[in-house]
C-alpha cells in the first residue's frame, strides 16, 4: 500500500511509507508533528504552508509527499540555528506579525526572496511576496521586516 | 529575551511583543495543530443548492467505507435529545426568529448549509466519505439580493417571514427630518450598495472536542474570540450539557475579525459527535468551507439623502437600508445594521435631524454578522460619501464643509439625535493635522496641473467616528442584547512578588499578553518580565465576554487596571501595618510603599506579598493572600475618531485605480503600546482598502456563491497596497481608568470612504458622483465613458 520515501527534514533523516496521495503538508504536520507549517487554503493561494525544498520555497500543500522523496526540506522549525534567523529576528523587531498564522510561510518566502535578491526594493519585496497572504498586518511591517533583515544579512 | 523594560515607565512604550518568539519559530499551537489520543476526524456534507427540499439521504455507501465510524443526519441529532439549536443573541422588537438547527432538517437555505456529518478514523477518509452520501434534493428558487428579496413574489427563505423581512427597525425622528428636507437649500442624494465581504482570517475555523462520558465533561478547543460565550451557547442552546461541565479553550487563534465570535453549527457538531462516540473529534474547515460558513459581512442596499441649508450646514439626514441577514439569524447579526449602524449616522457632525430606517432581510446566503467594524464601516461610508456629495452640490471644498459641520470641541458631551452621547473629541484637530501632513493645498495645485496633462488624481477625506469598547451592559441590554458586555480580570500577586493576570478577553493576534503586562507593570511598579498574562480558557478565568468591538483595551484593560488598583489598596493597608504608619501617610512609587519623606524605609510589593501569604502579621480584618478580581462595566462606549486621507490616480485608458498614498490620523486616546496600535491601524486600513478596491462576495441569480475560493475572492496581496502613513492626536477617554479608547476597527471603518471619495474626486471632470465598491477598473472605465 504505502510507498516508501526517504528525505531529510530540518537536518534529520526521515523514512516513511506514505499513501500516494498524501500531501507533503500533511506528512509534515500529521506524521512528523511539524505543525509550524500551516494550511490556510485549498487552492494554493495563501502560502501559509510554504517550506524550503532543496533550498527553494514551495507550497507544501501542492507537493505530494512522494514527490519529495530524496529531497532536503527546511520548515520554520528548522530555520533557527541556535539563534533566530535574521528574518525571524526582523519579523519580531518590526512587528511583522499579529496572529502569526501566515508567519511561518511568510518568513520562509522572505528567506527565499532574500537568497535570490539580497537587496530588494519595496516594490520587489511586495511582488516577491505575491504568493503569501496576510490578513492582519496590511503587509506594512512585513515590508519593514524584510528591509531590516536584508540590511542585517548584507551587513 | 530579558530586559525589555522595567516598572512604571512601561505604559506607552513600543515593547516588542512577548507573543512573537513562539510564533516566529512555529512552536505556537493552533487548534488544528493539536492531537489527542484516540482522536478521529469529522467532516460535514454541505448543500450544493441555495434552496432545496431534502427528499432523502442515502449514506449506506459512506457508512460502508473502511475507516468510517458513523454518518449522522439531523434525525440523529434530534434522536439524541440535545437541544440542537443555533440561537440568535440579540433580540429586536417583532423580529422573526426562525428555527436554526445544527443540521438542515428538511430544507436547505444556502449553499453551505450542513446536511450530514461523517466521522472517520483519518481526515482523508472523512473527506472521501462525503462523496458517497447521496442526497435527493428538490431544488427551489433562491434569492441573494436583500432588496429584491423583499418584493412580492420573491422566493421565501422562511415561510414565517413574509417578504423575507426579519425586522423593520428605525431610529431618529422622521417628522423633524422630513421638515428639514422641506426647508433645505440643497439636497445630496446617493444610492449605495455596501458590498458583501468574506472575513478570511488566515486560520480556518476548527474545533477539537473531547467528551468524557464518565465525568460528563466536555473539553472543547476551538478557534474562538470569546470562549465563555461559546460555552454558554453550547450549554443552553446546542448541547444541553451543564455550563460547568463544558470547558472551552482558545489555543493560539489565527485572526478572527468577527468571524470567530459567532456560535456556528460546526463546532457544536464536533462536540456532539464526540459525545456520541466517546472519542476526541476534530473538525477543521477547508478554506472553501470558511467561504461557505464563516459569517459574511456588510451587504447593504441603501438610499441616503442629506439636507443642507444655504450656508452649507447639514440640517437633516435620511437613510433607508435593506440589510441582508442571510439564511438564518447569526449570533449578533440583528445588532449590526441597527444599533451598530443607525446610531453612528451623526458621524462627527452636529446634525439636528436624522431618520434611519432598516429592513433586516433573509436571503438564501451565508448568514451575515459582525465583521471588523460591524455596522460602523457601513454607517461611515454612507455619511462620508454623502458629505462629499454635499460638498459637490454646494460647491464647497470637502474639508471646508466638514469644518462647518463638525461638533465643536467645546460642545462635548454631545447628544446625537440617534441615541449616542459622544463624550469627547477634537475633530478639527485631527483634520488639520492630516491635511497638513498630506499637503492638501499643494495637492490641489498638483491635481489641476495633472488634469491639464490628462492625468486624473484624486484625494478623499474620511472624518470618522466610531462607538466601540463594547459596552455598558444595561444599555446594550435595553437594546436587545442577550449578553452582558462588562469584562473580568484577576490580578494575582504571588508570594514571591511575581504576578499572573487573567483576562476574560481572548486575543487572536492583538498582542494582549504584551499590552496587559504593560498595564500591570505600570500599575504595580513591578518588572514587566515578572508578569504573565493568561486568557482564552473558560476553565481558568472568571466569566468574560471576549474580544471584539475594539473592547480589549477599553473594557478588558480597564478591568485589569481596576483589579490592579484593588491589589495596591490591599497592599497599602498591609504595608502601613508593617511600617506602623497610617495608610494616608504612605506613598506608593515604583512598587515601593514608604512614609512620605522616608523612601529608604520601604516595603516593596514583593515584601508585602510575602507577608500577605505568610499571614503571620496582618492587620485586623485583612484576609491572607494578595489578589483581586474585577468585573468592570463601562459607563459609556468609547469614541475614537480621526481623519483618513487617500490619494489615488485613475488611469484614463484602463480605469485602474492606483492608491498612491494613504494617511491616517487617529485619536484612540492614550496609547499603551504605539507599535501595536500602529499595527492595528495598518491591518484595519488594508481590510477597508480591500473592500473599496478588491473584495466582494458575488452570488448569481440563483444565490450560488461564485466567489467561493481564494482564487475568486481578492484578499489583498502585498503589492495591492502602499505603505501607510500614520499619526495620532490624543484625546483621552474621560470615563475609564486608562483613558484609552479602541483601535482594532478604526482603519476598517474609515478607509472605504476615503478611497472611494478619492476616486470620485479624481473622476469629477467626468461628472461621476458615486461608484459602488469594489471600485474595479471595469466600473471606473464605464463611469468615465
Amino acid at each position: 500500500m504505502g510507498i516508501p520515501i526517504e528525505l531529510e527534514v530540518n537536518g534529520a533523516s526521515v523514512s516513511e511509507e506514505v499513501e500516494p496521495r498524501l500531501l507533503l503538508a500533511h506528512l509534515l504536520r500529521e506524521e512528523l508533528g511539524l505543525t509550524g507549517t500551516k494550511i490556510g487554503c485549498d487552492t494554493s493561494q495563501c502560502g501559509s504552508c510554504t517550506i524550503l525544498l532543496d533550498g527553494q520555497a514551495v507550497k507544501s500543500c501542492t507537493v505530494l509527499a512522494v514527490q519529495a522523496d530524496g529531497s532536503e526540506i527546511t520548515t520554520i522549525e528548522g530555520l533557527a540555528d541556535g539563534e533566530y534567523h535574521p528574518v525571524q529576528q526582523a519579523f519580531w523587531d518590526n512587528h511583522g506579525l499579529q496572529c502569526g498564522f501566515c508567519t511561518p510561510g511568510m518568513i520562509i518566502s522572505c528567506v527565499d526572496l532574500l537568497s535570490t535578491n539580497p537587496q530588494p526594493s519595496e516594490d520587489e519585496i511586495r511582488h516577491g511576496l505575491e504568493g503569501n497572504l496576510c490578513r492582519c498586518t496590511g503587509y506594512h511591517n512585513i515590508v519593514r521586516a524584510v528591509q531590516d533583515a536584508a540590511e542585517t544579512m548584507n551587513g | 529575551m530579558a530586559g525589555e523594560s522595567n516598572g512604571a515607565g512601561v505604559f506607552g512604550s513600543s515593547i516588542r511583543r512577548r507573543e512573537d518568539p513562539e510564533l516566529i519559530t512555529g512552536r505556537a499551537k493552533y487548534t488544528d495543530d493539536l492531537q489527542l489520543p484516540g482522536m478521529v476526524y469529522c467532516t460535514i456534507l454541505r448543500s450544493d443548492y441555495a434552496h432545496a427540499k431534502i427528499n432523502s439521504i442515502d449514506a449506506s455507501e459512506a457508512e460502508a467505507l473502511e475507516g468510517v465510524i458513523a454518518v449522522y443526519t439531523a434525525k440523529d441529532i434530534e434522536g439524541s435529545g440535545v437541544p440542537g439549536g443555533i440561537p440568535v443573541g440579540w433580540l429586536l422588537p417583532d423580529m422573526k426568529i426562525p428555527e436554526h438547527y445544527m443540521l438542515a432538517k428538511d430544507t436547505t437555505r444556502y449553499v453551505g448549509d450542513g446536511v450530514a456529518i461523517v466521522v472517520a478514523e483519518d481526515q482523508y477518509t472523512a473527506h472521501d466519505a462525503l462523496d458517497l452520501i447521496y442526497v435527493d434534493y428538490d431544488p427551489r428558487d433562491g434569492i441573494a439580493d436583500p432588496k429584491a428579496a423583499t418584493e412580492d413574489g420573491a422566493p421565501l427563505v422562511h415561510e414565517e417571514a413574509p417578504n423575507n423581512i426579519a425586522f423593520d427597525w428605525e431610529i431618529g425622528d422622521k417628522e423633524s427630518t422630513d421638515a428639514a428636507f422641506a426647508n433645505a437649500a440643497h439636497v445630496a442624494s446617493l444610492d449605495i450598495v455596501n458590498n458583501r465581504l468574506i472575513p478570511n482570517a488566515m486560520e480556518p475555523r476548527a474545533a477539537l472536542a473531547d467528551y468524557n462520558s464518565i465525568t460528563g465533561e466536555l473539553v472543547l478547543y476551538m478557534t474562538t474570540q470569546n470562549p465563555h460565550i461559546h460555552r454558554l451557547l453550547m450549554s443552553l442552546a446546542s448541547l444541553g450539557l451543564p455550563e460547568h461541565k463544558i470547558r472551552v479553550i482558545a489555543p493560539e487563534v489565527g485572526g478572527g475579525f468577527g468571524s470567530k465570535i459567532h456560535h456556528y453549527a460546526d463546532e457544536a457538531i464536533a462536540a456532539w459527535a464526540s459525545m456520541q462516540i466517546g472519542r476526541p473529534v476534530k473538525w477543521t474547515a477547508t478554506r472553501t468551507e470558511t467561504y461557505l460558513t464563516d459569517a459574511h459581512g456588510r451587504d447593504h442596499v441603501t438610499q441616503a439623502e442629506m439636507a443642507i441649508d444655504a450656508n452649507g450646514k447639514f440640517i437633516g439626514l435620511r437613510v433607508d437600508t435593506y440589510a441582508a441577514m442571510g439564511a438564518y439569524l447569526s449570533t449578533f447579526a440583528p445588532a449590526v445594521p441597527t444599533y451598530l449602524y443607525g446610531t453612528l449616522m451623526s458621524g462627527e457632525y452636529d446634525l439636528p435631524a436624522i431618520h434611519c430606517h432598516v429592513f433586516g432581510v433573509f436571503t438564501h446566503t451565508v448568514p451575515v454578522d459582525a465583521y471588523r467594524g460591524a455596522g460602523r464601516p457601513e454607517a461611515t461610508f454612507v455619511v462620508e460619501r454623502l458629505v462629499d456629495e454635499a460638498a459637490r452640490v454646494t460647491g464647497l471644498d470637502p474639508a471646508e464643509i466638514r469644518r462647518r459641520n463638525f461638533v465643536a470641541p467645546d460642545n462635548f458631551p454631545y447628544q446625537t439625535q440617534v441615541a449616542l452621547a459622544y463624550d469627547s473629541g477634537n475633530y478639527e484637530g485631527a483634520l488639520d493635522k492630516a491635511l497638513e501632513a498630506i499637503g492638501y493645498d499643494d495637492f490641489r495645485s498638483e491635481q489641476a496641473a495633472a488634469r491639464e496633462q490628462g492625468r486624473y488624481l484624486g484625494i478623499g477625506l474620511s472624518t470618522y467616528i466610531e462607538a466601540c469598547g463594547l459596552a455598558p451592559s444595561a444599555v446594550v441590554g435595553s437594546l436587545g442584547a442577550q449578553a452582558g458586555q462588562w469584562e473580568s480580570a484577576v490580578v494575582r500577586v504571588h508570594a514571591t512578588g511575581k504576578v499572573t493576570v487573567y483576562s476574560g478577553c481572548s486575543g487572536h493576534g492583538q498582542g494582549h499578553e504584551t499590552t496587559y503586562a504593560q498595564i500591570v507593570a505600570s500599575a504595580l511598579g513591578v518588572p514587566y518580565e515578572d508578569i504573565d498574562v493568561i486568557e482564552g480558557d473558560s476553565g481558568v478565568m472568571p466569566h468574560g465576554w471576549g474580544t471584539y468591538g475594539s473592547r480589549s483595551a477599553a473594557t478588558g484593560g480597564s478591568a485589569i487596571a481596576s483589579a490592579a488598583e484593588k491589589v495596591v489598596d490591599k497592599a497599602r493597608t498591609i504595608a502601613a501595618h508593617l511600617l506602623e504608619a497610617a495608610e494616608e501617610d504612605l506613598e506608593f512609587e515604583d512598587g515601593n510603599f514608604f512614609v512620605k519623606g522616608s523612601p529608604d524605609q520601604a516595603q516593596s510589593l514583593p515584601d508585602v506579598a510575602l507577608q500577605a501569604y505568610l499571614a503571620h502579621n496582618l492587620p485586623k480584618g485583612i484576609e491572607p493572600a494578595l489578589e483581586a478580581t474585577s468585573f468592570y462595566d463601562p459607563e459609556n462606549f468609547v469614541f475614537p475618531f480621526g481623519t483618513h486621507i487617500a490619494i489615488v490616480e485613475v488611469c484614463a485608458n484602463t480605469g485602474q485605480v492606483d492608491l498612491q498614498r494613504y494617511l491616517a490620523v487617529d485619536d484612540v486616546g492614550n496609547v499603551i503600546n504605539p507599535m501595536i496600535v500602529d499595527g492595528q491601524v495598518h491591518g484595519g486600513i488594508a481590510q477597508g482598502v480591500g473592500q473599496s478596491l478588491y473584495e466582494t462576495a458575488v452570488y448569481d441569480e440563483g444565490a450560488n456563491l461564485l466567489s467561493g475560493t481564494m482564487l475568486d475572492y481578492a484578499v489583498p496581496k502585498a503589492h495591492f497596497l502602499p505603505s501607510f502613513e500614520t499619526d495620532r492626536t490624543v484625546t483621552p477617554c474621560p470615563h475609564n481608568p486608562l483613558g484609552v479608547k479602541g483601535v482594532g476597527e478604526a482603519g476598517t471603518i474609515a478607509s472605504p470612504a476615503a478611497v472611494v471619495n478619492a476616486v470620485v474626486d479624481a473622476l469629477s471632470p467626468f461628472g461621476v458622483n458615486h461608484i459602488d465598491m469594489p471600485v474595479t477598473s471595469e466600473k471606473v472605465w464605464n463611469a468615465m465613458n
